[in-house]
């Protein structure tokens, strides 16, 4: 049967995209090296091949970071909205320019398929831009009263998943209304970050601006801690999360986070079978699971469960798992060693809990960190898949009987950032979306992403929404 | 060796994505400030008004249903055509408004800007003037801003520049198309910007541009039955009323002239913007889950 299937390899070029043999941190529009000359490597996870050596930053860093983002403040906010807009705009432009390099690069330092960066990752971070653009001479109009001003130097903490989107969603909002940045990547996907420098070089963004520190999560805390730093912005565990918040208790530092997610899948008997399946695969599988707002826990009805659950079998069997550059391949590479080992864990409590366990036939690649996808049924709401976030390709599956079920269990857990509905029947999509308590709900469709439309959590999920009109909010002193 | 002698342009009209002369055959003489020659420039006639309102509407199908943030991006990128011919405009602007060079190059950057202004708005109006309603019942209702469809503009007669891009980009920002009356006295710089449009991923027929007597044109476009709004900054207060009267027979929408013509200078607002939006307004039953407890 395989063998029907069989595809001639149709890898994306790597020529398009230069990796220096090491980077230095951005700071005040130079790069340099740490001050304590610490260094870490990069690695691709789909080959394990060190693709660059990147400078550490610490403390020091920090604090010289934060003292060029506070120097350039005071010109940045004083330009006219229409000129901040016009340099947000050509960065806009030169991603679209360079959207295949990063896409390359991306796929090379974070597992996930060309096929993901090239089609949604690199598109939503040009729009993004473009759209936050937009908006800085038009703050008025925003529905924050007249002339609203922006809070000062914003400290951003990004996580792995989307590195170059997850700086966009931070770095657009937070530039478009006048405040200036020190970002720091995640430390196992530095290097679009780094690549974005060079962007803010072209586009002839003052110095100071843009800051970005790549490392670890002693970088991480100590900027969120400065006391020079005005907005905290943070996506990342919920467990981090609620650390810096603990940081930030008692002083004026705003603060927005984007945390963890367990997001209910509803699928009502009434559903177009094909389509759920897609939107099921999508919400689960899009990005190897690693996806903070995944449909991680599908909610069927219990009188289409069987069919439902063929189809999703059948349609997980003809997935394709391996070299991330393919242009063929849905799953890409787990991005560390570090989340296999996570992923791998909660997998075997899962079956250890009684779970049944289900992946298609698939051969993992011999180097690298892979996960086949996985099914799991039988799993009742006490099970710790159930309930804590996998952030991989793994789905876990739950039956209902009736609506008001449905949303009992999917309410059902400390997340609350995004659920899916998939009936054919309009009032019982709002009437379900109206008692969800999730801050993105999809009906008849999943993980659709756009820069006008915000996005954030409920609960423990965080709080503050990033996108559309209402991201503004989390860089004005409003 | 004899100074070379230059290349004239034939100043052209733009209708449909095509750069038509009149179909009656007309020119005008056009003139500086100081009454020297400029060029012949077509003088549009009522077929010529009837014709574009024909590519107005072809092309507003497309254009409406193209996506917010590509009408963005088609906007901004005339910006970037128009700072690439900087030179050229600054020079058919200081001759039409006798304005020295570097107060014609400060209009053409200002004009420029205005694009980019515009650029960011075709995916923010939305979210500024539309959107969900607390009907008191068990309803989604929401409202959204549409395009109104073609809309008749008559450029502002002294900001042949600024003043006309001004006009049209609000227009068509929203996704509606335009039929254009340049100024009458000095219809060079929007018959060059024609040029631009085309070749700035534009759809053909999104912006139409006549030049010509601003009354001949005037009133078969307002009296037109399939032209859904028009602009009335280029006309004159008794022209304005006479085609605002015009107007009402299909009920166009109608934008009155402002006080500012002249002085397009200052920061637009979303008058112009709103001035061509429908609002609709959609209800659809939220349903009811029967007595459920906390939703919590």
């Amino acid at each position: 049967m395989a063998s029907l299937f069989e595809y001639a390899p149709a890898p994306e070029s790597r020529a398009v995209v230069d990796i220096a043999p090491s980077y230095g941190l951005f700071i005040d529009g130079e790069f340099a090296e740490a001050a304590d000359g610490k260094v870490f490597k990069s690695v691709s996870p789909s080959t394990e091949e060190v693709l660059s050596e990147v400078a550490r930053a610490g403390e020091a860093d920090v604090e010289r970071a934060v003292r060029a983002a506070r120097k350039a403040f005071e010109k940045w906010s004083a330009l006219p909205g229409a000129e901040r807009a016009k340099y947000l705009f050509r960065i806009a432009r030169i991603i679209q320019e360079r959207s295949r390099e990063l896409a390359v690069l991306e796929t090379l330092d974070n597992g996930k398929p060309i096929k993901e960066t090239r089609d949604a990752d690199l598109p939503l971070v040009a729009a993004h831009f473009f759209y936050y653009a937009g908006w800085a001479d038009k703050l008025d109009h925003a529905g924050f009263g007249a002339n609203p001003r922006p809070l000062g130097v914003a400290g951003q903490v990004i996580p792995w998943n989307f590195p170059l989107l997850m700086l966009a969603w931070k770095i657009a909002p937070a530039l478009a209304t006048g405040n200036t940045v020190v970002l720091k990547p995640a430390e196992t996907t530095p290097l679009s970050a780094l690549f974005f420098a060079d962007i803010c070089r072209q586009a002839g963004l003052p110095k100071g601006v843009v800051n970005i520190l790549p490392g670890y999560g002693d970088a991480g805390a100590a900027l969120v801690a400065h006391p020079d730093v005005n907005k905290v912005a943070f996506t990342g565990s919920t467990a981090v999360g609620k650390e810096i918040a603990r940081t930030v208790a008692g002083t004026d530092k705003k603060l927005t986070l984007e945390l963890g997610g367990k997001g209910a899948n509803i699928v009502f008997d009434d559903a177009p079978i094909d389509q759920a399946v897609e939107g099921i695969v999508t919400g689960i599988f899009f990005n190897q699971g690693q996806v903070c707002c995944a449909g991680s826990r599908l909610l069927v009805q219990e009188s289409i469960q069987e069919e439902l659950l063929d189809a999703l079998k059948r349609r997980l069997s003809t997935l394709r798992l391996g070299d991330p550059l393919d242009k063929n391949t849905d799953i890409g590479a787990i991005n560390s060693a570090e989340q296999l080992a996570r992923i791998t864990a909660l997998a075997d409590q899962g079956e250890a809990e009684g779970a049944e366990r289900w992946s298609p036939a698939c051969e993992l690649p011999a180097s690298g960190y892979w996960f086949a996808p996985t099914l799991f049924t039988n799993v009742t709401q006490a099970h710790t898949i159930a309930r804590d976030e996998i952030f991989g390709p793994a789905l876990s599956v739950l039956t209902f009987r009736t609506p008001d079920e449905a949303v009992a269990k999917a309410n059902n857990t400390q997340y609350g950032l995004s659920a899916g509905i998939w009936t054919e029947k309009g009032s019982r999509i709002l009437a379900v979306a109206n008692k969800l308590r999730a801050g993105v709900v999809w009906a008849n469709t999943f993980n659709k992403f756009d820069p006008t439309s915000p996005f954030g959590g409920y609960k423990e999920s965080g709080f503050g929404r990033e996108g559309g009109r209402h991201g503004l909010e989390a860089y004005l002193d409003v | 060796m004899s100074e070379r002698l230059t290349v004239f342009k034939t100043y052209k009209l733009y209708v449909g994505g095509k750069f038509p002369r009149s179909e009656s055959g007309r020119v005008y003489e056009v003139t500086d400030a100081k009454g020297n020659w400029l060029a012949n420039a077509p003088q549009s006639s009522r077929k010529d008004a009837r014709d574009a309102v024909v590519a107005a509407r072809k092309a507003f199908g497309g254009w409406s249903n193209a996506t917010a943030y590509l009408r963005g991006q088609i906007l901004y990128r005339v910006a970037e055509m128009l700072e690439g011919r900087r030179e050229q405009f600054t020079r058919e602007v200081a001759d039409a408004e006798g304005l020295s060079k570097s107060k014609a190059a400060a209009v053409v950057d200002a004009a420029v800007d205005r694009w980019v202004w515009y650029a960011g708005w075709t995916d923010k109006i939305g979210q500024v003037v539309g959107g969900a309603n607390p009907a008191a019942g068990p309803f989604l209702n929401l409202s959204t801003p549409e395009p109104t469809g073609v809309v008749a503009v008559l450029a502002p007669q002294e900001s042949s520049f600024l003043g006309l891009v001004s006009v049209i980009a609000p227009v068509i920002a929203t996704g509606s198309t335009a039929v254009v009356v340049a100024s009458e006295k000095a219809p060079l710089p929007a018959l060059s910007l024609g040029e631009v449009l085309a070749t700035s991923d534009v759809p053909g027929g999104v912006v139409n541009i006549l030049s010509g007597r601003t009354a001949e044109l005037a009133a078969p476009l307002a009296a037109h039955q399939d032209v859904n709004a028009i602009d009335l900054t280029g006309a004159d207060a008794g022209l304005a009323k006479e085609l605002e009267v015009a107007a009402a027979d299909n009920l166009k929408r109608v934008l009155r002239p402002q006080a500012v013509d002249g002085d397009f200078t200052a920061a637009p607002g979303t008058e112009r913007l709103t001035a061509f939006l429908e609002t609709k307004t959609v209800w659809h039953p939220t349903g009811s889950l029967g007595a459920s407890g906390s939703s919590y």
